[in-house]
């Protein structure tokens, strides 16, 4: 009998390290399903970077390397450069990638850097207990803007996507999320889009997803997702924002 | 510009010198972000590394720069940064994970004046910076300090190999006086990465096991057995790499100790030295860390005293004193804020000691 459904060879079958209801699982076994289905497992080489997702080495059967808060783009570069055929991703949470690392996101774009860069939006910081991201919503409520995120005060939610999308440096920069079978599969389209811009060295490419954080949200898993569908997708909108094929 | 002709002598600034050798040690990796003064090696590597198949990226920060390293270091290439005194602070989060991932690279500092954005003139004042670890966590880099534009290039081989050989970041320490003075060199040592098998890199795993290069050791028990297994490095470094020149320290009444370009200077004190019964010797530190404690503390035994010359308000003297463990008196000669000593000054300094020394002993 033919399995329809198991878990891909790249994904490591361990305990998560992730809470109940949390997006970067399902993320991870995208990319490895898109490992597993573009057969470059011995090609790829992946950052993991400083925030939940700090132990995304403990979950992908590939080689890979930890980077300091916010300078996975750097240490992508510093890979790329070594090695130009082999297939670099850095993975990184909203407080790595739009606050401390935003020079270095911002120049590796700029550089045209041929790497793929997975953003997961959950609009907190949620290693350090939820305090405000450069993401988080106007209003909402978390650790450090406990009488909610003000504009005035605190800044609006930084949108990176459209922030990369003018850089001329960009090829591929497009936001998904993974609030329900169909967006997932939107979700692992683009990632791959965003793996195929790379092997066809048409430049650098971004993939943001929104993804859940119940816990710091202080929600249970379904209203997170709705969350996502009815507030969080208004500031940050789905969609592609630059495309090298031509399709936004 | 090509400058491998092998035993033929070139007029280079010791920044040039130290960028070539750099390309001959087989580093291809480059990342720098200009500052003043180690310029030349930016632009130098901008020329240089194209022709040689190489890559040498300007790029935003000297953050940026040290991660870069940090990605090449981890893909199995000889990979370099350089900056100068305020660069070199932001690149310290990166050295510290550099040997927190036990990553071979090697960074380059220009001293120029601090604290602050200081000015640009020579300095030694990252000492205590440059040897005590610099970033977080307890750590060491490998220090050389070069005295001349031909030692700068024969020590820039040595820190690839050091480098490579312990797993461990090295860091050529110099001043805007060395980067900038212009000297004959040959560039005649070659050595190349291909001795060195790093199973440990980042290939892509294609045929073995995957390789994870990290420095994060969260379940409890893993870092402090990390941390001993560093600190066994360390040791092992410390009793194998201690490097210093020692010139008429034999018989001498004071030993001078002293490196780089205050080394430059107190050679030219023992030249000029007319007081035919005083000696004095000269003992110069090449390797800061590991230190040469061990020679010192033999010195210190047998003279009258030790004069510690510096370009800081008094950094390695504390190291003197360390090694020296009361057993003579340490005395400090130093100039900050880009001033230089002169070999006038530390004989009028060397005459004040021996006096002094002379009234508690009568
Ligand atoms: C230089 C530095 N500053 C701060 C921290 C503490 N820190 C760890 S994770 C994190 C935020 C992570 O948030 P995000 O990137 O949004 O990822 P998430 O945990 O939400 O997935 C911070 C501030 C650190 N490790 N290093
Ligand atoms: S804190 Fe939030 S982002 Fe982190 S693992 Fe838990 S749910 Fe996921």
């Amino acid at each position: 009998m033919e399995a329809v459904y198991k878990t891909p060879e790249t994904l490591i079958d361990t305990p998560t390290h992730y809470c109940p209801g949390c997006g970067h699982g399902i993320i991870h076994r995208l990319i490895a399903e898109i490992i597993d289905e573009k057969d470059i497992k011995g090609q790829t080489i992946g950052i993991a970077p400083v925030g939940c997702a700090v132990l995304a080495y403990n979950y992908m059967d590939i080689d890979m390397c930890e980077a300091a808060h916010g300078r996975p783009p750097a240490v992508a570069t510093g890979i790329k450069r070594v090695h130009p055929d082999k297939i670099i991703f850095s993975y990184q949470g909203d407080g790595d990638l739009a606050a401390i690392g935003i020079a270095e996101i911002i120049h590796t774009a700029n550089r045209g850097e041929n790497i793929t860069v997975i953003f997961v939006n959950n609009a907190v910081y949620g290693m350090t207990n939820g305090q405000m991201a450069p993401t988080t919503l106007i209003n909402q409520k978390t650790l450090t803007t406990p009488q909610g995120r003000n504009e005035q005060s605190d800044g609006a939610p930084l949108r990176i996507c459209e922030l990369l999308s003018v850089i001329d440096g960009s090829r591929f920069i497009a936001r998904a999320s993974v609030t329900s079978p169909q967006n997932i599969i939107q979700t692992k389209q683009l990632i791959e889009k965003g793996f195929n811009t790379q092997i066809q060295k048409k430049g650098f490419s971004l993939i943001e997803v929104l993804s859940p954080c119940p816990v710091y949200w202080r929600m249970s898993s379904v209203e997170s997702i709705k969350f996502i569908d009815e507030e969080m997708i208004k500031a940050f909108p789905l969609g592609i924002f630059k495309d090298w094929e031509g399709r936004n | 510009m090509m400058l491998t002709d092998e035993n033929k002598k070139y007029l280079l600034t010791g920044n040039e010198a130290c960028a070539e050798a750099a390309i001959q040690a087989g580093c291809r990796f480059y990342y720098g972000y200009p500052i003043t003064p180690q310029n030349e090696i930016l632009t130098h590597m901008a020329i240089r590394m194209p022709q040689v198949g190489g890559t040498a990226i300007q790029v935003e920060s000297e953050l940026a720069a040290i991660n870069m390293v940090h990605g090449s270091a981890a893909a199995g290439a000889r990979a370099m940064t350089s900056s100068s005194s305020p660069g070199i602070s932001l690149k310290q989060e990166g050295i510290s994970y550099l040997a927190g991932s036990e990553l071979p690279s090697v960074i380059v500092n220009i001293q120029r004046g601090g604290p602050g954005l200081g000015d640009i003139s020579p300095s030694q004042a990252d000492y205590f910076q440059a040897v005590k670890g610099g970033g977080h966590g307890d750590y060491y880099t490998i220090v050389l300090a070069p005295g001349s534009v031909q030692e700068t290039a024969d020590l820039v081989y040595d820190a690839f190999d050091l480098a490579d050989r312990y797993r461990n970041p090295v860091m050529i320490l110099g001043d805007a006086q060395l980067g900038q003075m212009m000297e004959a060199v040959i560039f005649n040592k070659k050595c190349g990465p291909d001795s060195y098998k790093k199973e440990w890199a980042l290939t892509g795993a294609n045929g073995r096991k995957r390789n994870i290069i990290k420095s994060f050791y969260p379940v409890q028990g893993e870092l402090e057995e990390f941390n001993a297994k560093l600190q066994k490095k360390y040791n092992l470094i410390k009793s194998k790499e201690v490097r210093y020149e020692e010139i008429n320290t034999e018989d001498a009444d004071i030993v001078i100790v002293a490196y780089g370009t205050c080394a430059r200077i107190c050679k030219e004190v023992l030249m000029k030295n007319k007081t035919p019964n005083i000696k004095v010797g000269l003992l110069r530190p090449i390797t800061l860390w590991p230190y040469p404690s061990q020679i010192i503390q033999e010195i210190a035994g047998k003279v009258r005293a030790i004069l510690t010359v510096e370009m800081s308000a008094g950094q390695m003297v504390e190291d003197v004193r360390l090694s020296v463990l009361g057993r003579c008196p340490v005395h400090f000669y130093g100039r900050t804020g880009g001033g230089i000593p002169s070999p006038k000054d530390i004989i009028k300094k060397i005459t004040e000691i021996i006096s002094v020394n002379k009234k508690t002993i009568n």
